[in-house]
């Protein structure tokens, strides 16, 4: 017998006698205590920079005008060398100006793997939306962003979309049909990396980003 | 490690343990900042209640429909091109593990945090044939280096303080002797980053599996456990059967509950959501990804409607921060890769009671653990049944393994005695006046209870008789009233 019929059989066995003994199947838990009052999109957007500043994750608040000068500005301050993009971003021209050099994530990994890891200063994704209550940003990597952007380079910067912040990481999925499909990798990002393995001392930046920050389009 | 116990290793690990000061500093210090951590983190305690009802029924629905739901996870995940492997045991586990290492050819491993993995002592096992794994978790990382095992499920390098670890830092890997958290994790960073890089394989753990979805669900702060799935070509996740929840949403309630249980964080920084190896066109995330599902006496425990809350666990360690035995022996005392309250309810099973038989004593049953578990496992009414269990006098029948190992030598007999006299008045009656008679030839001492206890006395009446004395006392007062309130009438 295999070990996977063996652990089947030996489960079925147990549910049987179970169903006998009168055990009915329970109904599906009722999920009530997973709603929230309703919140309008301003304090879902104010609820979301709270918790997610509180494990430094930045949030610089900006419109769909200024995005780009934001970017610039950002980049600038954190004095960003090499700056990672998804293959065909819309401000690679723009953006060319404020560094000194744009990578483009246009081949596979394994091509490319000591300049990812050690060239890249920073990287700019796009988001699915975020969540207020853990102040949390939803990712599904794909072709254009592929899963590394968000977790190699020291520095991630995330543009948010305010209407796309859902109150509970529950209100998101069941918004947005989850149920019905996953990507191959699926993501909640909730600040810098970090750990506190040490004696419990909070450290930023193990392995992967040492900062967040979010641009809040609004 | 977990083999060949002695009988009395528990107890002489644990007095080392507590007459270590700086051990139990370390404990005590961290598990009073965890604690306070989680009871800031559930300011509303009437919504933590809610919550815990609806994890527990959430868990307790996925286990109910177990057999269903693992075969759902299998179609799913093979459907977008994963892997799935069985294993009964600990040995047919780590054979899948090296079948895959040696079809692909693989040299080093690099390790997420993983319970299932120390549960099968997989490093170990790996060396046998060469391949290394290394651990990429920062205190995975450090008890590898000091070649320990976790003292805690969640934070494995817990028992060690930060100048132990700048100790052990500056002599194994060469940095500078730092007595900085913040300099010492940066400086892991950089070792670890080339191990990333040059990896063949990336082993993982599960925290949830999706069987609605076909999705395997990890939870982390540092970011290791997503470069170890993401970056090496090959990707293995390992979990217990009992982890798999039906829908999607399940995982909602449960997340929620583990981190901030664990930690009191509202969410870890990651939550990583893997459905399927690197697509066609997608340009990174690994090219094979298996999942090995490990039985390891958990079909035991699915066979008993109580033992079978055992598998409601989510691994927060809530049980073990609580713990006041475990602040005070710490992780390795128990000797098992499980500690504390859940690794005494869990251990058992996995290796069966004779070899465990003083987990389910070390504890004073004083209720915390099932106070704070957030999936609402009874622990006190396991360890009783599991106490139980031990002296089950039906060794055949029992579902647990190593039943009735301690029904031996006279103690049953005793009992059996014990019960007979408690069966009938006249004889109850009769042995405890005796007993109230003849109490000076109690002896001094009762070992081992006196070690720590005063001795209780036996009275010099019974109390049967001291109850009749008083209703004589009571009935005689009685009478004498009422002869006075007759006199004063008159
Ligand atoms: S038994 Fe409960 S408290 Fe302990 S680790 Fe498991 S879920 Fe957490």
């Amino acid at each position: 017998m295999t070990a996977r019929s063996a652990i089947l059989e030996k489960l079925t066995q147990a549910a049987k006698i179970r169903a006998g003994e009168g055990n009915k199947i329970p109904n599906r838990p009722d999920f009530c205590v997973m709603e929230r009052d309703v919140m309008d999109l301003t304090s879902l957007c104010n609820q979301f920079e709270t918790v997610i500043s509180k494990v430094n994750g930045e949030v610089i608040r900006t419109s769909e005008e200024n995005l780009v000068i934001c970017i610039q500005q950002l980049l600038q301050d954190k004095q960003v060398k090499c700056l990672l993009l998804p293959s065909a971003h819309e401000f690679q021209e723009t953006l060319a100006k404020s560094v000194e050099e744009i990578l483009l994530y246009d081949r596979e990994i394994e091509q490319w793997k000591d300049q990812l890891f050690n060239n890249i200063d920073a990287s700019i994704t796009s988001t699915l939306g975020g969540i207020a209550e853990t102040g949390s940003l939803v990712l599904w990597p794909s072709l254009e962003e592929p899963r590394l952007m968000s977790l190699v380079p020291p520095i991630h910067i995330a543009i948010l979309h305010k209407k796309d912040i859902q109150p509970t990481f529950w209100h998101f999925m069941k918004r947005h049909n989850w149920s019905q499909g996953m990507p191959t990798n699926a993501l909640l990002i909730s600040g810098p990396s970090k750990t506190a393995d040490i004696e419990q001392t909070l450290a930023y930046g193990v392995h992967g980003p040492k900062e967040l920050i979010v641009l809040l389009v609004e | 490690m977990s083999l060949s116990q002695g009988k009395n290793t528990f107890q002489s690990r644990s007095r080392a343990a507590i007459e270590d000061p700086k051990l139990r500093a370390n404990f005590l210090s961290a598990m009073d900042g965890l604690m306070s951590k989680r009871d800031q983190a559930f300011e509303d305690k009437a919504q933590l209640e809610r919550l815990r009802i609806l994890g527990a029924q959430v868990r307790q629905n996925a286990l109910v429909k177990l057999p269903e739901l693992l075969v759902e996870l299998e179609t799913k995940l093979t459907q977008k091109g994963v892997q799935v492997h069985w294993a009964q045991s600990p040995e047919e586990a780590v054979d899948i593990i090296k079948a895959i290492s040696l079809n692909v050819g693989a040299k080093n491993i690099i390790k997420g945090k993983s319970m299932v993995s120390e549960e099968i002592h997989l490093n170990e096992k790996m060396a046998e044939i060469g391949v290394r794994c290394l651990e990429s978790d920062l205190g995975e990382y450090i008890i590898q280096l000091a070649k320990e095992t976790p003292s805690h499920i969640v934070m494995p390098a817990i028992h060690k303080n930060t100048a132990e670890i700048a100790d052990l830092l500056h002599e194994k890997t060469g940095i500078e002797r730092k007595e900085d958290a913040i300099y010492m994790t940066e400086q892991a960073r950089l070792q670890l980053r080339k191990n990333f890089m040059a990896a063949d394989i990336g082993l993982s753990g599960v925290n949830f599996a999706v069987a609605e979805t076909g999705t395997l669900c990890l939870v982390e702060n540092e970011g290791n456990g997503r470069l170890s799935t993401t970056v090496p070509k090959t990707h293995i996740a390992i979990m217990g059967i009992e982890k798999v929840v039906e829908k999607l949403e399940d995982v909602t309630p449960l997340l929620s509950l583990l981190t901030r249980s664990a930690t009191g964080q509202a969410i870890t920084t990651y939550f990583n959501m893997i459905s399927g190896p690197r697509k066609e066109n997608e340009l990174d995330g690994p090219e094979s990804v298996h999942l090995v599902l490990l039985d390891h006496g958990r079909t035991q425990m699915y066979q008993d409607d109580e033992l079978l809350e055992t598998l409601r666990c989510i691994r927060c360690a809530a049980c073990m921060n609580h713990c006041p035995v475990y602040t005070r022996v710490g992780g390795h005392a128990y000797g098992f890769t499980y500690p504390g309250p859940i690794g005494k309810i869990l251990m058992p099973h996995l290796e069966g009671l004779d070899e465990t038989q003083a987990l389910p004593t070390a504890s004073s049953l004083c209720g915390a653990c099932a106070e704070v578990c957030p999936v609402k496992i009874p622990i006190p009414d396991l360890l009783v049944r599991l106490r139980e269990e031990s002296n089950n006098e039906n060794r055949q029948t029992s579902r647990v393994k190593g039943a009735g190992v301690k029904r031996h030598g006279i103690e049953p007999i005793i009992w059996s005695m014990w019960r007979w006299w408690h069966q009938g008045e006249k004889r109850y009656n009769f042995m405890t006046s005796m007993m109230a008679q003849f109490r000076f030839l109690q002896p001094k001492t009762l070992s081992p209870w006196t070690h720590y206890r005063s001795l209780p006395k036996l009275a010099k009446k019974t109390f049967h008789q001291q109850m009749k004395e008083r209703q004589v006392r009571i009935n005689r007062q009685a009478e004498n009233l009422k002869a006075t309130s007759k006199g004063e009438k008159l």
